[in-house]
């Protein structure tokens, strides 16, 4: 095992860890901007609103993100004078574009499913209860639905930004520098092949569990109504030590 | 109709070849699984540590990282090691081979979790029932512990081999010649890349739709003994 390549190499793959977490939080903001309206439209019965929003998840959800990111960034080379003529041909040229673009687009057809679930989770004696004091549509979701549906959707979601940022690493093969992108191209100069995708395996573990550990605990803040009250537990727990005694 | 220039075939190669990396990947992963299982509910502590290593490595690194590990870093580091003794050998992998083990070895950490939450799930009065009939361990297993542990293990296996299946596109990066890679040839040769990767994108969904129907008819026959309100 060759140490002095990965001290060498430490710096850049650094850098290249700034551009995953860079990559990773903008497909996670956007793609939640987005996978809210979906999931409500998902909800519609107007098959008119309800089947393309369907389909739409259905597509990206059926098909690898590979295949996507390959769809985007290689595909809209088909469409080049289309996309000319419209002035978005800059963007398409540029691989970060695309791939934030597809990472964006798949989050927010798996996060659309995981609010929906949710959303058909909230009792429906709550939204009731809203419907009852006077509450309708954007209020309804602002006060009561939304709020309810984002803690039962939350360990769901957690996983699925977990599974984002594992996937960043695929920007690497349309020519990204991330963590991943860094390793194969000191690697392919270097043979170092295990020493370096050795550490960057090492790397991608510690941005995965640092986050978790971060969704672990807003969790733990936004269920605090859930857990029973510390002394009233010890007090209970008392009460039953006494009756076994 | 789409003109395929003539690659269509082609891309049957690759699909073919899709489904056959899958299901075997997907052989291993329920192989793993089940060892994992047994593993983590194992009364031997450095069992358990292994099995808990295993599946907290595999979960948070990205397939791609791992089968590139495999890939290139596994030759070298036999040939590293071979040429510490005095060996000068080249040693490649076969990229199947590779694939198949890195994919299963991947989702043989997800089908572990699978199956303890199986094996949890069947009630405990029913393997005491089988001990007090007198079952040997084996015949336990086989004839309570299984039939009730698929049911309880189906909806979970069905999404990690969902998952897997689309793992598998990854093995295109080194360079085995499944439906991506198909694509991927069709598309540079002849300069649609839309086309032909909407045509595999197509062709991924015709395969998921077809395992959500098998899944379920699978789910149909592993409840057939369980009575409904």
């Amino acid at each position: 095992m060759d140490f002095s390549i990965i001290l060498k190499t430490l710096p850049d793959l650094i850098d290249g860890a700034f551009l995953t977490i860079q990559i990773t939080a903008l497909s996670v903001v956007i793609g939640l901007c987005l996978a809210m309206p979906l999931a409500i439209l998902r909800l519609s019965r107007n098959p008119l609103i309800q089947a393309p929003v369907y389909s739409f998840i259905f597509f990206f959800r059926g098909t690898p993100l590979l295949v996507q990111l390959f769809l985007i960034y290689y595909g809209s080379g088909q469409f080049v004078q289309e996309l000319r003529a419209v002035g978005l041909w800059g963007m398409f040229r540029e691989a970060y574009f695309c791939g934030v673009l597809t990472l964006t687009l798949n989050t927010a057809a798996y996060t659309a499913e995981i609010l929906r679930g949710a959303i058909q989770g909230v009792p429906h004696g709550e939204v009731e209860a809203a419907r009852a004091c006077g509450m309708r549509g954007f209020l309804l979701y602002r006060r009561i639905v939304m709020p309810k549906a984002f803690r039962l959707a939350w360990p769901a979601y957690t996983n699925e930004v977990i599974f984002l940022l594992q996937a960043t690493s695929l920007v690497s093969i349309i020519t990204l520098m991330d963590i991943t992108g860094i390793a194969s191209k000191v690697a392919a100069r270097s043979f170092a092949f295990y020493e370096l995708y050795l550490t960057a395996a090492v790397m991608y573990l510690i941005l995965v569990y640092a986050l978790l550990y971060v969704f672990k605990r807003i969790e733990y803040r936004i269920s605090g109504h859930l857990r029973e009250a510390k002394s009233q537990s010890s007090s209970a727990m008392m009460r039953d030590t006494a009756a076994a005694e | 109709m789409i003109d395929l220039k003539g690659y269509g075939p082609f891309l049957l190669d690759g699909f073919r070849l899709t489904v056959m990396v899958g299901v075997t990947s997907m052989a291993v992963a329920v192989l793993l699984g089940l060892l994992g299982a047994w593993a983590k509910l194992s009364h031997s502590r450095s069992v358990r540590a292994i099995a808990e290593v295993y599946t907290t490595v595999v979960r948070g690194v990205p397939e791609l990282v791992l089968i590139l590990l495999v890939y290139y870093g596994v030759p070298t580091l036999v040939q590293d090691l071979l040429a510490g003794f005095g060996f000068e050998v080249r040693v490649d992998l076969n990229p199947f081979l590779a694939g198949v083990l890195t994919i299963g070895f991947i989702y043989g950490a997800f089908s572990t979790e699978v199956f303890r939450g199986a094996y949890l799930a069947v009630p405990k009065g029913q393997i005491e029932a089988a001990r007090a009939c007198g079952m040997s361990r084996a015949l336990m297993v086989r004839r309570v512990l299984l039939p009730q542990m698929w049911r309880y293990a189906l909806p979970g296996l069905g999404n990690v081999w969902m998952v897997l299946l689309k793992a598998t596109a990854l093995i295109s990066v080194i360079e085995l010649h499944e439906l991506m890679r198909a694509a991927q040839v069709a598309a540079q040769a002849t300069r649609l890349p839309f086309t032909f990767f909407f045509i595999a994108a197509l062709m991924y969904l015709a395969l998921t739709i077809v395992s959500m129907l098998v899944q379920q008819r699978l789910e149909t026959w592993a409840n057939r003994g369980v009575r409904r309100a």
